[in-house]
């Protein structure tokens, strides 16, 4: 068989290019409600009075919401976060008060209708400002939250958790390094800008059960905090997630769906429908998170990197939520892909008067390789070093040890000089660095070496269920969400391998359902292919062994004489010999009458193996299965006189493993540098001093546009994962890692002057050139 | 005030070859009647502020943001949405060049390339750029979707039958 | 979405129109005439444009002419900017017009919509100032015809029921050399931080601005420093910068020291396209 490898289509391609693809949103009734909010006009205010009065008085309006002592406070890790604003606003945006109403326009009148007096009150506009020992706080009661293992907030400060990375013995890291670079790094929240905006319906019966349709990367989760929050038997909560138009991990927090429950709730279980407008979905949601960083590293004259300190202030927003377990992975994977003997990484998660973050394509990695791997151009500036020779010297290999001390070795860490290897050809890396094209443009080239891993709960699964049909092809159910990974055509094609069937034969159930679909934990940190690929690969084994049973009683033979492929169970011997899968899958029908066997029902989990908290102290422990490594580069052509540029080109070439379907692969590499590269080039949120941001629809905040891309070359190396699904690493988060690092690399170059903040504007470049200082606050 | 009721009118919008009956307000958009009360929910709302693209249907032959156009507004007017479309060449192409990921843009872009091609089947690079710059895609790099636009050009439909 | 409640009309005639509007004027619905209607969507979601009651001019056939005769180019209010590009028989128009927007926006902005409509770039209308077009206002005092200049300062300055119906320019003028350029924060995509439409006539160099300021500009001291012969260009440019009107926008595109060097380079740029390689830097 050979559909591993092959560039199968997906599975939902026909209804995505017919119009038939439903999202959440697309889904109508008559008995719906419509929810509208209203959300915090100030970064940080007391709310002084909400009067609802005129509100109440639009008809068709069934009931109006606002924050509530009684409410629990929420969020993943601190439970510092109550789901709509009571006493005090703390971000730009934070939902105020919901209406709901009979029609979108008479909820939307009702919510124009409602006035807030709010007192303003100082803003933290910066992590580093909210460090400062006369910040103002953010959570006065820090103390008082309940929070679970592993998260370290200091109360009376805006630290909301401190990560320590204590590996080594700095003293003599310092002593050994002949050459010491220390450099400040910063940039602001922003948006992932996903095109279908979040939307969630819920809706309570009688009986207790609840219902709740979101466009969530984690219907599973969105159950577990209703449950646990609310006190309702988990077992009574169902949650549907049909397609979702794109996450990149923004739809990973569980906000919108608490608050279509609570409008369900105020109006007796109606059925509820919350769509997030555009503004809303920049604002009110969680967003990508921002970064003050400091770096300083040492290496010997040859370039031998042998110490490194770091400290990592990630700007965590209002509330904590993802932000703190972003910070710690952040400290998890705190250097570039190298071996360092000596590292100290404080990554603090600080509260700020900004949006809350969540999960970010790539959770801290492109964040933290911008400053590491800016760090590193620099050092091999300071060298006289060629950045990649420097590289490629501290690869890190098998034998040597991440920052949280994992033992790495050839299957849990990919082949990183390889890939430097490979980038070198395909981006011509021995031509001149430099390249005038005339006196006012220059062509230059900018490299980044990337790895990841994950860092989710150490007790994350996934399941499968495999049902047949009786003409012998197979349905394949797993709880992994299609938000355009692609990953549920890979499982099937998984799945088609394993069982030699056709991958026609499979059909693969889109939409998730709680209550019928086994848990994927969540469909993020490029763990679909590895962690739901391994439940598809035990419920194959688990179908094989079942049909195997059956047909031995058949073909009166011995089950470990048989194999099963091309839509039989055959003698392997004797291939003649066997019978159809389709004749057995449902039970056996013998000519009398007797019927033996019944539905082959197969399932098949996996669990992340061997996974463990971190230590408290140094940060000694096993977040994640596995290393992907990379080395990335970019192309610019840079205006001498006005610091415009366009790139070029943009290369990946990163160690997949295996490639399983190279199209969809190269797809999503590709799909992920775009991002990078927008969000290196372009985005950000702008905040006035008020914490108010400035640019809050997509025609001021603005994704990359076709045309503005530049020519994108992915490669693969291959070194398998030996425990992955024909070896195969994940690969969804990849391509954005080095992209930021890449592109500033080449700018700094070409413009002469180093850039270590993002966005990489023109006018940022002209501001550098005129000499003004790095502004921190 | 005006806020104790929705002066709605009932109109015919010419949508995928039909004659369909509509109520609707002025106010409304023809994205929200076309997915609200025509059930036709491929054009998406992306940003209901003409930024982005997602809504973009056929009006007349030529692509429309639907959420920058009043649906009185579209009253005698032909109007495709994806729905109308059934097998065509861009569609196809779509699929075999992997020009989506998620694919909530993809009924805007189809349309949106589907009345370029009607109007310019041999488009130039620049063309092509120009009327896609219209449209976001979140997931893709968008090399993939001048891939399969440029599939189904004149000039490249020739040039493989040769 | 909208979600207060307006009356729609299309009237076919001029007078229909502005009677229309009286009527409604009267009647306290707020009327407010719609041509593209983008804005009237787009700013009336946020409650920031609020009618009763909306006249679309796209049944007027005066307002939708789009003619050259010996003498002049007339061209309606409610013609897309895609049909001017498309009938380009106004160059520099058709290269301003293409950079407003992007290519489906202007299926559906027209003429009058991006000159008269709130948000001040107005790009629309840099040409027009520089061939000091006439333009065609019908209103409750009747139809007139006026230059440019008489009614245009930082925006299109109607009475109260009076819209642009047609502007009308030279046809010596539709193919005078001439240069437009747009400049963003980044890339091809966005606001302008600057535009400049310049064209280049016997008397010297033309040129009018958006992007630099809250509206768009044509200034007489800054042509008379740009034309110069004498001096060379960046003096002259500098001369230019002293007579800029403010405020210098200063928003999420660019502060406004920022917006001053592109509108140097910008400046720089235009001069040497007209005036040939002795400015090429």
């Amino acid at each position: 068989m050979n559909i591993i490898g092959k560039s199968i289509y997906r599975k939902e391609a026909l209804d995505k290019v017919s119009g038939k693809a439903k999202y959440t949103a697309d889904e109508q009734s008559t008995d719906m409600l419509h929810v509208k909010m209203v959300i915090s006009p100030y970064g940080h205010a007391k709310i002084e009075k909400i009067d609802t009065s005129e509100a109440q008085k639009v008809p068709g309006v069934r009931a109006i919401l606002t924050g509530s002592p009684e409410l629990p406070l929420i969020g993943e890790e601190i439970q510092d976060r109550p789901p709509i604003a009571v006493g005090k606003v703390r971000y730009y945006g934070e939902p105020v008060a919901l209406v709901v109403a009979d029609h979108p326009v008479l909820a939307k009148r009702a919510a124009d209708l409602i006035k807030v007096a709010y007192k303003p009150l100082p803003v933290v506009n910066s992590p580093s400002e909210a460090l400062k020992s006369d910040a103002p706080l953010v959570h006065e009661k820090l103390d008082t939250y309940q929070r679970t293992q592993g998260v370290y907030p200091e109360p009376n400060t805006n630290i909301a958790n401190r990560t320590k990375i204590r590996k080594g013995n700095m003293e003599k890291g310092w002593l050994e390094s002949d050459l010491i670079v220390e450099e400040n790094f910063s940039f602001s929240p922003s948006d992932h800008a996903a095109m279908e905006t979040r939307c969630a319906i819920a809706e309570i019966h009688r009986d207790g059960y609840v219902h709740i349709t979101s466009s969530s990367q984690a219907p599973f989760m969105i159950k577990k905090w209703i449950s646990r929050y609310f006190n309702i038997d988990l077992g009574k909560i169902v949650v549907n997630t049909p397609l979702v138009g794109g996450a990149y991990g923004g739809k990973a927090s569980v906000q919108w769906e608490i608050l279509a429950f609570l409008a369900s709730k105020a109006t007796g279980g109606r059925r509820v429908k919350l769509i997030y407008s555009r503004e809303e979905d920049i604002l009110t949601a969680p967003c990508h998170i921002g970064l003050d960083a400091r770096v300083k590293l040492g290496c010997t004259r040859d370039g031998l990197l042998k110490a490194a300190e770091i400290v990592y202030l990630f700007d965590g927003g209002a509330y904590s939520d993802k932000s703190t377990d972003i910070s710690r992975a952040g400290a998890v994977d705190c250097t570039g892909p190298y071996h360092i003997e000596n590292v100290w990484c404080d990554s603090l998660c600080m509260y700020t008067n900004h949006p809350y973050a969540t999960a970010f394509r790539g959770f801290s990695h492109s964040e933290v390789l911008f400053a590491f791997e800016r760090t590193m151009d620099i050092l091999a500036e300071k060298l006289g070093m060629d950045p990649l020779e420097l590289r490629l010297k501290n690869a890190i290999l098998p034998g040597h040890t991440t920052p949280t001390q994992v033992l790495l070795n050839n299957s849990n860490l990919g082949n990183l000089p390889k890939c430097i290897h490979r980038l070198k050809e395909l981006i011509n890396w021995d031509e001149k660095p430099i390249m005038e094209i005339d006196e006012r443009k220059v062509r230059v080239k900018g490299v980044s070496c990337i790895w990841k891993t994950s860092t989710i709960d150490p007790d994350a699964s996934s399941g499968v269920i495999l049902t047949f049909n009786r003409d012998g092809s197979i349905n394949l159910i797993s709880g992994v969400v299609e938000i355009g990974t692609g990953t549920k055509t890979i499982l099937a094609q998984i799945l088609a391998e394993r069982m030699k069937m056709s991958i026609d034969q499979i059909h693969v159930q889109m939409k998730v359902n709680t209550q019928t679909t086994p848990e994927h934990w969540k469909t993020v940190a490029s763990r679909g292919t590895f962690m739901a690929g391994r439940a598809v690969l035990a419920a194959a084994d688990d179908a094989i062994r079942q049909l195997k049973e059956i047909a031995s009683c058949i073909l009166r033979c011995s089950a470990e004489d048989l194999e099963v492929g091309f839509g039989r169970i055959f003698l392997r011997d004797d291939p003649k010999v066997g019978i159809d899968i389709k004749d057995v899958a449902y039970g056996y029908q013998y000519p009398n009458g007797n019927a033996i066997g019944g539905q082959v029902i197969a399932r098949g989990n996996y669990i992340l193996r061997h996974m463990t908290h971190l230590d408290p102290d140094t940060g000694a422990g096993q977040p994640g299965p596995e290393w992907t490594v990379g080395a990335q580069g970019v192309e610019i052509e840079f205006d001498k006189k006005d610091f415009t540029y366009r790139v070029i080109k943009a290369i990946s070439v990163i160690d997949i493993g295996k490639v399983l379907n190279e199209k969809a692969a190269k797809g999503q590499v590709m799909g992920a540098m775009s991002m990078g590269l927008s969000f290196a080039g372009r985005e950000t949120f702008i905040f006035d001093r008020y914490g108010r941001i400035q640019n809050s629809q997509l025609r001021t905040y603005r994704p990359i546009h076709y045309g503005e891309n530049p020519e994108y070359i992915v490669d693969f190396v291959e070194t398998p994962q030996l425990d992955a699904p024909y070896g195969a690493r994940g690969i969804g988060e990849h391509g954005i890692l080095g992209m930021p690092a890449a592109l500033a690399n080449s700018l700094s170059v070409a413009a002469g002057v180093s850039l270590n903040q993002l966005p990489l504007v023109p006018e940022f470049i002209w501001r550098r050139k005129k000499g003004a200082q790095n502004d921190f606050v | 005030m005006h806020n104790d009721h929705m002066f709605q009118i009932s109109a015919t919008l010419d949508v995928n070859g039909e004659k369909r009956m509509a109520t609707f307000r002025p106010a409304d958009t023809l994205l929200y009647v076309l997915r609200n009360q025509l059930g036709l929910t491929g054009a998406k709302p992306g940003c209901l502020n003409g930024d982005c693209g997602a809504c973009t249907i056929n009006v007349d032959d030529m692509p429309m943001k639907s959420c920058l156009m009043l649906a009185i507004e579209a009253v005698g007017k032909k109007m495709t949405t994806i729905e109308g479309l059934d097998g065509t060449p861009i569609q196809k192409a779509f699929i075999e060049k992997f020009a989506f990921q998620c694919g909530y843009c993809t009924p805007g872009f189809i349309m949106n390339c589907h009345a370029l091609l009607k109007q310019h089947p041999d488009a130039t690079d620049e063309m092509i750029k120009e009327w896609l710059e219209s449209n976001i895609c979140r997931c893709t790099g968008y090399q993939e979707i001048a891939e399969a636009v440029k599939s189904v050009l004149t000039r490249y439909l020739s040039k493989n039958n040769q | 979405m909208i979600s207060f409640d307006f009356e729609y009309y299309k009237p076919s005639t001029l007078n229909e129109a502005v009677q229309l509007f009286y009527t409604l004027q009267i009647q306290k619905k707020r009327p407010i005439y719609f041509s593209g209607g983008t804005e009237i969507i787009t700013l009336g979601r946020l409650n920031l444009v609020t009618p009763g009651a909306v006249i679309d001019i796209h049944d007027i056939p005066e307002c939708k002419v789009l003619q050259v005769d010996e003498h002049h180019l007339v061209m309606g209010a409610a013609l897309t900017l895609t049909e001017i590009e498309k009938a380009n028989v106004f160059p520099l128009l058709s290269k301003t017009a293409s950079e407003v927007a992007d290519h489906t926006a202007r299926n559906k902005i027209t003429l009058g919509g991006n000159i008269c409509g709130k948000i001040f770039y107005r790009e629309a209308v840099l040409p027009f100032l520089l061939t000091n077009s006439q333009v065609v206002i019908a209103g409750p005092s009747g139809i007139k015809r006026v230059p440019i200049q008489d009614v245009f300062y930082k925006q299109l300055r109607l009475q109260t029921g009076e819209f642009l119906v047609q502007i009308v320019t030279n046809r010596n003028d539709l193919s005078v050399p001439s240069v437009s350029i747009k400049k963003r924060r980044q890339w091809d995509t966005g606001y302008p931080l600057v535009t400049i439409a310049a064209m280049k006539t016997k008397e010297g160099i033309r040129t009018a601005f958006s992007g630099l300021c809250p509206f768009p500009f044509r200034s007489k001291q800054i042509e008379d420093d740009l034309n110069q012969p004498q001096l060379p260009l960046e003096a002259r440019i500098e001369h230019a910068i002293h007579h800029l009107p403010t405020p210098i926008l200063n928003d999420t595109e660019g502060t406004s020291e920022y917006r001053i060097f592109v509108f140097k380079n910008t400046l720089q740029e235009i001069f040497t396209a007209l005036e040939g390689e002795e400015h090429a830097q």
